[in-house]
């Protein structure tokens, strides 16, 4: 397929790989933002194929993962009420809150669809008239946009009975966040390419120049994220501290103004608590006053729960790129995506889950 | 969760005062919102998420990593 085929050929990855080993002359720590990107890398066995000395960490750019327990819990209290009819992306269906899955809700009687995009959720509302449809809008700056679509939708048509739960996350707080901790080891990012399709770059030439940190805005392909490191290292080893843009294809400096402007529209910032990481100021989406209207959480009162993460789980220091997978004396046994004890393992593109399922053992 | 899949624009339509469209990816097609992309026209490829498309993908600089990959293997070429 065009765009993608010609992305995870061997011998321009093995081309690649050979370039990195020449340019890298000192050990190096890089961390992929993204948990897409973490999933190709582990998937394809690329940090593999890096010269001993590179190393890359797993950052916290997977959604599903950091949206906390809590949140899960409440969400799953608004799903099993009657009347609800509960929309949600694939990915958050086995993510297990204190009593089960929203699959184990629905085995249980509760109505949970899932869609593809929110417009689905959105088309469900105007078929159903009689039914709450509730949305779980989760998501980076990528699903931002698709989920202010909705919204602003469902206001503008009149569909008093669709409403979402917004639990959105942003990237830069989350990356200022591991610059500024006192353990930091990461001395290079490969950023979140399709997060910079919608926003743009300025916010990562700030953090670039702030940190003295070289940002390469990369794509999820094998070869984008093997070019990606050969820039990274080059910047690293010149001393440069750079915002470069690997991911040309579909990055804009500008990101995408209309969808931007929508985003603006919706959302506004707020203070959010990261699972693992706990509250980053100001790292959240939530709604406007304007489309309150459509928020589940203030039509649907649910009591306060209170939530227990595993004292087991290390996935904050491995979310922070201070810990690997295979650190954790609890990885594969008993911590297993069937049974995630934290973070990192409830969705495929953690670094945890990702490790488990291509495979990766434990350090002897 | 941000995953990005490039498709083919096969045609541009208007539902409801939104702009949508079909989008081809490798024979399977789907319906997508283009609102965010409002100069593509078909047959050329954008990058869709969740069922929007978030930006167009652009030919030139799709292939200007390999043209910088040629330009590397030269090097080594006439290199030590």
């Amino acid at each position: 397929m065009k765009f993608i085929d010609e992305y995870r050929e061997g011998d321009t990855i093995a081309r690649l790989r050979d370039a990195i080993a020449a340019t890298a002359t000192r050990p190096w720590v890089m961390m992929e933002v993204c948990g897409g990107q973490t999933h190709s890398i582990v998937r394809y066995g690329l940090d593999e194929l890096l010269p001993a000395g590179l190393e890359l960490v797993h950052g916290p750019g997977c959604p599903v993962c950091v949206t906390p327990l809590q949140t899960i819990d409440r969400a799953h209290a608004i799903a099993a009420r009657p009347g609800v009819m509960f929309c949600s992306f694939g990915d958050m269906l086995r993510v297990p809150g204190s009593n089960g899955d929203l699959l184990s809700l629905r085995a249980r009687g509760a109505d949970v669809r899932v869609v593809y995009s929110p417009l689905d959720a959105l088309e469900l509302a105007a078929k159903h008239p009689e039914r709450e449809v509730v949305f779980f809008a989760i998501g980076f700056e990528t699903t931002a946009p698709a989920n202010a679509m909705a919204i602003a939708l469902a206001k503008r048509r009149g569909l008093a009975n669709f409403s979402a739960i917004v639990s959105h996350v942003l990237v830069p707080p989350a990356m200022t966040s591991i610059l500024e901790a006192p353990e930091r080891r990461v001395q290079g990012f490969l950023g979140p390419g399709h997060v910079c399709t919608v926003v743009g770059t300025a916010a990562y030439a700030e953090l670039a120049a702030r940190h003295r940190v070289p940002v390469v805005i990369t794509g999820f392909e094998p070869v984008d994220l093997m070019d990606g490191i050969l820039r990274c290292v080059r910047q690293l080893e010149a001393g440069r501290a750079e915002l470069e843009i690997q991911y040309t294809r579909a990055v804009r400096t500008e990101g995408n103004l209309p969808a931007r402007a929508l985003v603006d529209e919706v959302f506004e910032p707020c203070d959010r608590a990261w699972r693992g990481l706990g509250t980053i100021p100001m790292s959240g989406l939530q709604l406007r006053e304007a489309f309150r209207a459509h928020d589940a959480e203030t039509r649907f009162a649910v009591e306060a729960i209170a939530t227990r993460e595993s004292p087991r789980c290390i996935s904050g220091r491995i979310l922070q790129g201070l810990a690997k997978p295979c650190d954790c004396p609890a990885f594969g046994a008993p911590c297993t995506p069937d049974s995630p004890l934290g973070a990192t393992m409830v969705s495929s593109e953690g670094a945890c889950a990702a490790y488990f399922l291509y495979g990766r053992k434990r350090a002897s | 969760m941000c995953l990005g899949v490039p498709g083919r624009v096969v045609d541009v339509s208007d539902e409801d005062g939104v702009r949508m469209g079909r989008v081809d990816f490798g024979g399977v097609a789907r319906k997508v919102c283009l609102e965010h992309v409002p100069d593509v026209v078909p047959g050329e490829y954008v990058l869709v998420h969740v069922g929007f498309a978030l930006s167009k993908l652009d030919e030139l600089e799709a292939r200007r990593v390999f043209d910088l990959l040629e330009e590397l293997g030269q090097l080594e070429d006439v290199g030590p």
